[in-house]
Order: C-alpha cells, then structure tokens, then sequence
C-alpha cells in the first residue's frame, strides 16, 4: 500500500464521539446502558382504559415523559417522535463536547420508520371534532417523516444536508450508514445521526396486532419481550430515539475528543422476498452482514460481539439465526450475541439507532449487554447468546455488527471497530 | 354586557403566553407580534383560533394580516364582540 493510500484510509476512518438517548430504559445513556447491564426491562401493561379491544395491552414507553425534559412551549410545537430526537440530539452533542464546526460541514441523518403518526391520528380526530378551522397549523411540519431531522438540523444550524432515511425497523441503522456515506464522500465533517419513533397509538399497534406480530404476554410484561425463547410470541412495541455523533478520526484527533468506536462499515440489501415477512433463506440478511464486513475490511474472525435485530417474532428470529450462522459459519462461536430488544423492546425507526450506541458501548467498555427472558432456548438456535448477565469481551482490537431488518425486505449491517 | 379592552387584553396575554410562551407581563398594547413578541405566522394563526373560541367571534383572514400589534388585536376584538 503506498503512503498515499495509507494517508487516505486514515483521513476517511470515521469514529463515534457523542451518544444520546431516550430510551424505555432511561431518560439518558448512562441510565439506559446501566439498566441494560443490569437486564431490566422497559415493559409495562398500558392503561387499562387505553383501548380495551386491543389484543396487545403492552408496551415499553419511555422511561422519562419528554415534560420533564423540554420547554412546554417547544413541544406543542413538535411531535412526539421529535421531542424524543431533540432531546437524544442534544446529549449526543453536548457529550461529543460541542464541536465547533463550519455549519456548511454539519450534516444530519436522523429516520423514522413511521414519522409522526400520533400528529396525524390525534389532528384527524380534531378535525372531525372541532372542523378545520381548529387543526393546528404545526400540523404538517409535526407528521411529516423528516421533521425530526428537521428539527435537529435547526437547532444545530446543520446545512450541509439534512436526511430522513425511510425503511421500516432498518432506518436507524440506514441513517448511521448515510451518515457514514455523508462523511466518506466528503459532504461533511460531522454528522448528527440516528432514529426515532413515537408511536404508541391503538391504530399502529392494532394494525401490527393483526398481523399477529405483537406479543400478546399481557400478564407478564416485563417477560414478554423474548428473543430465542421457545414460547416467544410476537415483539413488543417501544418508543424513544438514539443518536450518535459522527466525525472523521482527524477531525476528533484535531480536537482533542473522546472516542467509543469507529463506525467502519455498512451492509445494505434487500430480499425481494415479500413485504413483511423474512425471507426464510435469509439470504439477503446474510449478504448485508458480508458486505458491511468487506465494506469495513474487517474479516469474520475479528467479529466478537453482535447486537441481532432478534424482535421476539417467532419466524424472524429463526431466520436472521439461520442468516448468521451463513454468514460467520466456523466463527459463529467466537461471537457474542446479544438481543437488547428483550429489555427495550422494539424502537422501529429508533431500534437500529439506540442497537447502534449499545454496540458502541459494548466495545468501548468491553462488555457485550445481556439478553433476558431466554428460559427454553428454541432448539432451532445454534448461536452463543449472552443470556441473562453481560459478558467481557477480549482486549486488543475488537470488531462488532449490529443488524437491523425492516418491513418491506430491508436489510443493514453495521460494522464497527474499537478504538 | 359589552367586553372591555382590558378583559380582551388579558384574554389575549394568556393566549399569546400559551401559545408562544412570551410571559404575560411581556404583552402590551404597542407590542408588535412578530418583531417584539417572536410570535411566527404559524403561531398567530393559532393566536387568532384561540381568540376566536375565546371572545365567540370570528377574525377573517384579511383582517389578521392588519393586526401587526397586540393592540390592532385587541381594538378589532373589542369591536367585533360588541
């Protein structure tokens, strides 16, 4: 390799500096990542009130309401999947120390799987209520899918572009790959990244209950989200954003930051199999974590630690199994697996997000979190899951994917590297 | 009974502080909503909802783009709730 192209490889090496969430765990990342550790979960039974008829009466709410956080005047102003991302973007900046950086050198990726539902459903029942004189004129700024990139983007004064990648319970992760894109291309310097989803609503859950993709656990809540077990029965529906800073090495180096890990990867496939089931070949699954691999030039046995997009669904689970285990094969026992999902429950749009900072932690504290609820291990299984305690992972340099798969057949891996 | 300006005006400080979260002590009469009270165009359309249901009046469109001041406001309240 010449001077050259080292100086090159080095100049585009791009490195996590700043982390914020708000999560069913924690109203923060310290919080949230100590009760990972500690496999709590964010399940509760909603209201019994909320909507009698629903199959589902669980889900995993925030831990902290957005009131307690935000300016009362901001939030009417905003949509709840909004208020979540304000609120994870502004710890992610303040924690990677504020960069100064030239505004035209600023970028932001920040998805929703659904946008902002709550906006939509809650505005509709005010026009039939009240007419249109009373909807509210924030009404469109508030549902549209790109207003909490948007928003950020504002706060920030981000004009070097600002992006809402839109694929189902893959975007989160999709916008750490466009953002990773955004810096490899030489768009920007830095990059707000991330996911976010606030909808926690009888419409979307009686539309995803009906497809019978909803745990119906409802009497044991805190148990119901249960990746890999035997009697796993659908995933439980969550709420919250992730966000994650993102620079080139030399820009953090040049500024003194603290680094977590390198983002030094991304797979991006899809099935072309059908619109909400895996294709049971999970073929293109393993693709994406192959490709996101090469794409980091990281090589299988480096791979010590994956975050699975493991929803608790009883088809999927089996088949992003069957995925890894194509795509790791002899190295499959080196790898530590975790499924947070089980304490989180599933961020859709902010799942890949939030999965993305625990993967980043896993390597900066070297502790791969624990996955919960695992009391028969379904026997169609073959992967070394980190059940019920964290797990060490080994010193020296270290790599770790995290999967994130989307309705509509979308798959991304991404690949990160300790620092 | 007829309304008064002064009963408008508060009416209106309490729809201004909800709304765009300019503290009440803030509002007066020869405030400009936009230059002085940060009152955005998508804000003075919920200010104008809310004084609607509020004083049982109806303020045409027209009419808002006149309304520059809190005290543009409150006179044509006044007038129309009389």
């Amino acid at each position: 390799m010449s001077l050259n192209n080292q100086q090159h490889q080095q100049n585009d090496r791009v490195v996590i500096t700043g982390l914020g969430t708000l999560s069913p765990l924690g109203r923060d990342v310290a919080s949230t990542w100590e009760g990972l550790l500690a496999g709590k979960s964010g399940v509760t039974r909603l209201p019994e009130d909320w909507s009698p008829d629903m199959p589902t009466q669980i889900a995993a709410k925030v831990a902290v309401e957005p009131a307690e956080l935000m300016d009362r005047v901001e939030m009417r102003r905003l949509d709840r999947s909004e208020q979540f991302a304000l609120i994870a973007a502004r710890e992610a900046w303040a924690d990677a120390g504020s960069p100064e950086v030239d505004p035209t050198r600023l970028g932001v990726v920040i998805a929703s799987g659904i946008g902002g539902v709550l906006t939509l459903l809650n505005s509709y029942d005010v026009l039939k209520e009240k007419g249109v004189r009373s909807v509210s004129p924030h009404t469109v700024p508030m549902l549209m899918p790109n207003g909490p990139a948007a928003h950020v983007g504002l706060e920030f004064g981000a004009k070097a572009g600002v992006h809402t990648p839109v694929s189902a319970c893959a975007s989160g992760a999709e916008a750490l790959g466009y953002a990773l894109n955004m810096i490899r291309s030489g768009r920007a310097d830095v990059v707000i990244a991330g996911g976010t989803e606030a909808a926690i609503h009888p419409l979307p859950m009686a539309g995803f209950a009906n497809m019978k993709a909803l745990s119906t656990r409802n009497d044991d809540p805190t148990r119901a989200s249960r990746p890999y077990d035997k009697d796993r029965d659908g995933f439980v529906l969550g709420e919250g954003a992730g966000v994650l800073v993102i620079e080139t090495l030399e820009h953090a180096k040049a500024r003194g930051a603290k680094v977590y890990a390198e983002v030094a990867g991304q797979g991006l496939t899809s099935d072309g199999f059908h619109i909400a089931a895996p294709d049971p070949e999970g073929t293109g699954a393993t693709r994406a974590m192959l490709t996101a691999l090469t794409d980091a030039n990281i090589s299988a046995d480096e791979i010590v630690h994956l975050n699975a997009h493991a929803t608790s669904t009883p088809a999927g689970d089996i088949a992003e199994a069957g995925a890894i285990t194509g795509a790791f094969k002899s190295h499959l026992d080196q790898i530590a697996i975790s499924a947070t999902k089980s304490m989180t429950g599933h961020l859709l749009g902010g799942a890949g997000a939030i999965e993305s900072i625990f993967v980043a932690l896993a390597l900066h504290h070297r502790i791969a979190p624990p996955t919960i609820n695992i009391e028969n291990l379904d026997d169609a299984i073959h992967l070394n899951i980190v059940r019920d305690k964290p797990r060490a992972l080994p010193s020296g340099d270290i790599a770790a994917l995290n999967n994130s798969f989307g309705f509509g057949g979308h798959n991304v891996a991404i690949a990160f590297r300790s620092i | 009974m007829a309304i008064t300006e002064q009963e408008v005006l508060a009416g209106i400080k309490e729809i201004v502080e909800e709304v765009a979260g300019v503290p009440g002590s803030d509002i007066e009469m020869s405030k400009n909503f936009t230059d002085d009270l940060d009152v955005d165009s998508l804000s003075m359309v919920e200010v104008v909802v809310a004084a609607e249901e509020r004083f049982g009046i109806k303020i045409p469109d027209d009419q808002v783009s006149g309304m520059l001041t809190v005290g543009d406001a409150v006179n044509f309240i006044v007038k129309a709730a009389n």
